[in-house]
């Protein structure tokens, strides 16, 4: 979307803290999640998952299991549509959900779904999947990034790969990105220091405290509801319907209130199996996923096997930046490769620069967005090299990234050239911070990191009827994963000049609006937030015309201020201020309801860049970490709802430092994943963290005409690294391989 | 076995409810009573989110069996605040932002109340050990702990 | 699945005498839940034990030992003014089991019966010098704690046998007791490494000492040569090196998910030092 010259920058509404329109609802328990839905005659669903890692299915007997009284359906992958082809390459995805939500001939990794029960009661449908007999062909299998790519690994999946690899590579390759520009072979010579280091990162979950749930009805007539979690309802219709033969519009989809994503609930995985059990048995079904089904059968993000070398001069110039970075994404094409090096060095202004990334399949859940999928990985391997060549040259952190820092007509790593970005400005702000200059006491160490991401536009269509008593409502259609809908009327009220209280936003479902793009990219501030300021401009253009019709002057004569609309100058003619209210009382009889809309997919995302500052003490007898403190700094070009702005830079922050210190996923030899659970797979508590810090930067997002850039993902950008760089400091050795668990550092520590 | 029956008192009223021996109070306060704020995160006791007070003492809800409360007093997100009025945590968490999705809340709000009965004033320390069985992805919990110091200092002033 | 809820023990014995199939006796259900939840066990019979009397006490005799009910939950113990202050170490043992909702349910008797290497309370119980009441259709009997572990996962228990009560020796005054353990997180891990020590102290030197270490060894045990290490000395620092050592020889841990060989077996030996000193402050106040 092109600069509007309507853009703002004093606000009535913007800017402030009230309170969030689903508050009482969540306080209370009355707001309906996914699992919290029943309907009469409803059913219960449960899956037969793989135990193995990779195995061909030689027969599946479900005869013991349909005996079992209470059981009324079972379905395979047979009750799926057989119009979905294989093909290699990003037009196959359709293909790779439907091989992913029901395996057809092969287990491709422990927890892949095979078939699918019915019954009267959760522990029937339980007890049923425990007597389904599956005659399973064990076949090698392989789960690390690097021995993936090997000479003799096992081949996934035959003609995956799509055309952007070049030829020697493994065919578990799927996907090669390459950039980058000037010359690193003469960056290098320039340089006074060369350092070269190889990082490794293992896969972790989103870890959002609701598991997978939904409640399906799919009649034999094509016609089906569906209530489920998610983070986009209207691609979870496109896909259901795709998958079950259904036309899209005779789906209607809800989106519950939803307890977390992160990402990770952008993409069905019981939903079609619910709506399939459904229709085989002409009644609603629910399905609600356990824990330990989340960690084996949803999506991680992908472990990373990374190879970094940057050159810097005395003074602290980077001569020459290349990486290498080698993801996988489970038994599917999708590792975020090319988003990883795409990243990697785009806080920097180089001359020369050059990243490559892998995108690799090995026998692991299929990989989904984890914020900002890729760049965390990406800056912890960069970062942590540019904070050892700091320590080497002995300079200071955040003198040399100010001194390297890309700025407005940069040209970015990945090609593009900056517009308005915030990167200096973060980096000041963390320069004057108090936190920079407090004290240290011995143990202890300081890391900072800087973190990038690209935020996202996406399809977008939103809708805003006015009431007859001069209230608002707004239909959107991106699930409120971060407290959007109180940012979306707080932008709506600046608009029309109401009160916040007038305005209602509502995630209306799929029958009600256009499409709409997930809830992702950091984009519904940005998006649905431009969309609502564009459909709020729409009703204010139509109350307009009602206020010059009934003054009988032009339209053009007229104008909205603070929720009025008044002639435009003196010439128009001296009436009486028209409120809003005023309007819509009669609207029905002045020309009928006023409803304003917008349709687009926006362009002017402007992308988000933080520094994150952070202090921990490493004890030197168990390799324990404690955090000592810790400061967010990001740019978020406008923050609509400070509170919510902060509450995203301290989830990000917190993700990261689990990350960093305690969360992997464990496979043994077997290829079985060992820690399926809350227990083994550490998320930090709230007596791990300190209490997180947050300077909100705001350089806005020509973009969009608040300024708005999306702030949910970056903050999960710079932990990895600024954490490994204080972990390091604090131990004296450099740690390369996350989570930084007790036993790693102590290892460490051990063999200095 | 068949179901079996019981009888208990939630949130003060008197209920009664059929349950097979292998389903939690978990299960039977959602799907039985309709209480549905009591939530499933983890079904292991590592998460909180199912958190109640069952005779005065917190519990995970997901490791209490149905049949284990016959005759006893559950506690539920449902019954905190009185009439129209919020409980002032509740309120308080509303104010201070501190909850994003909101699926961890009721948890955290049940064992928070259960914290400031036992201790009116807990330091930041205690009220994070306290809450260490609740886990809150969204957060990170700042927002979580100054909300219920705040409170916590409120309803010491207010008594 | 059968439950039952039996209003004395003689009553859950022969319950447990006729059971067919896997018998589990529920206290708290911290164990048994998480198992039936996830299908690695599903009882045939379950036999609550809850609705016995006294076995939600907390007793202390008139020779000052203590008697502790089956079903007391580990938050009631915490509660308990005098037995926290008497045996600090068997109370804060069973405080770091899990969260305060854990807390609410999980009793010392369920965490011995799970048996469990890696149970936070056994080690405390058996540097305590606790024993265990066990009931069976042949009467009761006295029971030292370190005798009940079998293997991991299994007690030496029989059927139709449970135990009624744990049993702690009077604290003498001059005595302290202390147990830490080894945790990625602050809270809600499984024990990495524990350690648990219980020492007297006659003028400034340890006249006597239990020393025992958990989730380095196949059941709990006592560790003789730990405490031999440190009985005669004022604590130095050349008696904690010997404690040390002695500790992380008689590790013979395993490597899983939440732990290496090397790192339980170094992490042992600074838990030992770290313990002492508590239980020698402790009991010299």
């Amino acid at each position: 979307m092109a600069l509007d010259d309507q853009n703002k920058s004093n606000f009535k509404f913007v800017g402030t803290r009230p309170k969030r329109p689903d508050g009482i609802d969540k306080v209370t328990g009355r707001a309906k999640f996914g699992a919290d839905s029943y309907a009469a005659g409803m059913l219960h669903g449960a899956i037969v998952r793989s135990p193995h890692a990779h195995a061909r299915i030689k027969s599946i007997d479900t005869s013991e299991a349909e005996a079992l009284k209470g059981v009324k359906a079972v379905v395979t992958r047979a009750d799926f549509s057989k119009d979905i082809k294989f093909t290699s390459g990003k037009d196959s995805e359709d293909w790779n959900v439907l091989e992913n939500v029901m395996a057809d001939d092969r287990v491709l990794y422990d927890g892949h779904a095979l078939a699918a029960i019915a019954a009267t009661s959760a522990l029937i449908a339980r007890d049923a999947v425990k007597l389904v007999k599956v005659e399973y062909e064990i076949l090698p299998h392989v789960t690390d990034v690097d021995e993936a790519m090997a000479v003799g690994a096992p081949v996934i999946r035959k003609g995956a790969p799509d055309k952007s690899v070049p030829p020697g590579l493994h065919e578990n390759v799927v996907s090669y990105y390459e950039s980058g520009h000037g010359d690193v072979e003469v960056g290098f010579q320039e340089a006074d220091l060369i350092i070269e280091n190889s990082f490794k990162t293992e896969a972790t979950h989103q870890g959002y405290i609701e598991p997978h749930a939904c409640l399906a009805s799919l009649g034999s007539d094509g016609k089906g509801e569906l209530w489920c979690t998610t983070q986009g309802h209207f691609k979870f219709q496109k896909v259901c319907a795709a998958l079950l033969g259904l036309e899209t519009s005779q789906l209607r989809v809800t989106a519950s209130e939803i307890g977390g994503g992160f990402g990770g609930k952008t993409t069905v995985f019981i939903e079609p199996v619910a709506l399939a059990l459904s229709r085989k048995t002409n009644r609603p079904v629910k399905i609600v996923m356990s824990r330990t089904e989340v960690f084996r059968a949803t999506g991680p993000t992908a472990s990373t096997s990374m190879d970094i070398k940057i050159g810097m001069k005395k003074d602290g110039t980077i001569t020459a930046g290349q990486g290498t970075f080698r993801l996988q994404g489970g038994a599917f094409p999708g590792a975020p490769g090319g988003m990883t090096a795409m990243c990697a060095f785009a806080p920097y202004a180089l001359k020369n620069v050059h990243q490559i990334g892998y995108s690799v399949m090995s026998n692991r859940p299929k990989q989904a967005a984890y914020r900002a999928p890729g760049s965390p990985m990406a800056a912890f391997a960069v970062e942590s090299v540019i904070d050892a060549l700091c320590k080497k040259l002995d300079l200071d952190p955040i003198e040399v990234r100010l001194k390297n820092a890309s700025r407005k007509g940069t040209k970015a790593s990945y090609g593009p050239t900056f517009e308005e970005i915030g990167l200096v400005e973060c980096l000041e702000a963390a320069k004057s911070h108090s936190h920079y200059k407090a004290p240290l006491k011995a143990g202890q160490g300081r890391g900072i990191s800087c973190g990038f991401w690209f935020n996202f536009g996406g399809e977008t269509a939103v809708s805003l009827a006015l009431s007859e008593d001069g209230t608002v409502q707004i239909s959107v259609g991106t699930p409120d994963i971060g407290g959007s809908r109180a940012s979306i009327a707080l932008m709506a009220a600046e608009e029309l000049g109401i009160p916040y209280d007038h305005i209602r936003c509502t995630v209306a479902d799929t029958a009600t609006l256009g499409y709409n793009e997930v809830s992702h990219g950091s984009r519904v501030t940005y998006a649905t937030g431009l969309a609502t300021i564009k459909a709020a401009r729409d009703a204010i253009r139509k109350l307009c015309k009602r206020a010059a019709e009934k003054w009988g002057i032009p339209e053009e004569a007229v104008k909205w201020e603070d929720g009025h609309a008044i002639p435009s100058g003196p010439n128009a003619g001296d009436f009486e201020p028209l409120s809003l209210k005023s309007i819509t009382e009669k609207m029905g009889k002045t020309g009928g309801p006023i409803v304003g809309h917008f349709e687009a997919t926006p362009e002017g995302a402007g992308v988000s860049f933080a520094t994150h500052i952070v202090d921990a003490e490493v004890d030197p007898e168990t390799g324990k970490t404690q955090i000592l403190r810790y400061t967010v700094i990001q740019d978020a070009g406008k923050a609509i709802h400070p509170s919510y702005v902060e509450g995203q830079f301290q989830g990000g922050a917190a993700q990261g430092i689990g990350w960093a210190l305690n969360e992997e996923y464990i496979y043994g030899s077997d290829g079985r994943l060992q820690n399926a659970g809350f227990l083994d797979y550490r998320i930090p508590l709230a007596s791990d963290l300190p209490m997180i810090d947050t300077v909100i930067v705001e350089v806005p997002n020509p973009g969009h005409p608040y300024g708005v850039r999306g702030v949910g993902e970056t903050s999960i950008c710079p932990p990895l690294a600024a954490i490994a760089n204080a972990v390091s400091q604090a131990a004296g050795v450099r740690l390369t391989e996350l989570p930084m668990s007790p036993p790693r550092i102590l290892a460490a520590l051990k063999a200095e | 076995m068949s179901n079996i029956h019981v009888n208990a008192t939630v949130n003060g009223d008197e209920v009664g409810f059929l349950c097979d021996p292998r389903e939690t109070l978990l299960d039977c306060l959602r799907d039985k009573l309709s209480l549905t704020g009591a939530k499933e995160g983890c079904g292991t006791g590592d998460c909180g989110a199912c958190s109640v007070k069952l005779s005065g003492r917190l519990v995970c809800s997901c490791l209490v069996l149905g049949a284990e409360v016959e005759g006893q007093e559950i506690e539920t997100i449902e019954g905190m605040s009185r009439d129209e009025n919020l409980h002032p945590l509740q309120e308080k968490f509303i104010e201070y932002a501190a909850l994003q999705c909101g699926i961890c809340t009721p948890g955290i709000l049940v064992a928070t109340k259960a914290l400031l009965e036992k201790n009116p004033d807990p330091t930041e320390t205690e009220v994070r050990y306290w809450l260490a069985g609740n886990l809150c992805r969204c957060t990170g919990y700042d927002k979580i702990i100054r909300a219920i110091l705040d409170t916590a200092a409120d309803m010491r002033e207010a008594s | 699945m059968q439950y039952y809820t039996p209003k004395s023990f003689s009553e859950a014995i022969e319950i447990s005498m006729e059971a067919k199939g896997i018998t589990r006796f529920l206290a708290g259900g911290t164990d048994v839940l998480v198992q039936l939840r996830a299908d690695i066990v599903t009882p045939d019979v379950l036999i609550d034990i809850k609705k016995i009397p006294e076995v939600g006490d907390i007793l202390q005799n008139s020779d000052g030992s203590w008697r502790i009910g089956a079903a007391v939950p580990g938050a009631q113990l915490n509660e308990h003014k005098d037995l926290k202050a008497q045996w600090p170490g068997v109370v804060e043992a069973m405080d770091l089991i899990g969260s305060t909702q854990v807390q609410g349910r999980a009793t010392l008797v369920g965490n011995l019966c799970n048996g469990s290497p890696a149970a936070d309370s056994v080690p405390a119980l058996i540097a305590a010098g606790a024993s265990v009441t066990v009931v069976s259709v042949n009467g009761s009997r006295e029971v030292l704690v370190e005798d009940i572990p079998h293997s991991p996962g299994k007690t030496v228990l029989e059927k139709g046998e449970l135990i009624s009560a744990v049993n702690l020796p009077a604290r003498n005054t001059n005595g302290g007791d202390a147990y830490l353990r080894l945790i990625p997180r602050t809270e809600m891990d499984i024990a990495v490494v524990g350690c648990a020590v219980n020492l007297s102290v006659k003028e400034g030197i340890v006249s006597d000492a239990r020393i025992s270490l958990g989730a380095v060894t196949a059941k709990v045990t006592l560790v003789k040569e730990a405490a031999d290490a440190i009985i005669g000395t004022t604590l130095d620092d050349k008696a904690l090196t010997a404690l040390s050592l002695a500790a992380s020889a008689a590790c013979k841990p395993i490597n899983d998910k939440r732990g290496t060989i090397e790192y339980r077996t170094h992490v042992a030996g600074v838990l030992a030092k770290r313990a002492a000193q508590i239980a020698y402050k402790r009991a010299r106040s």
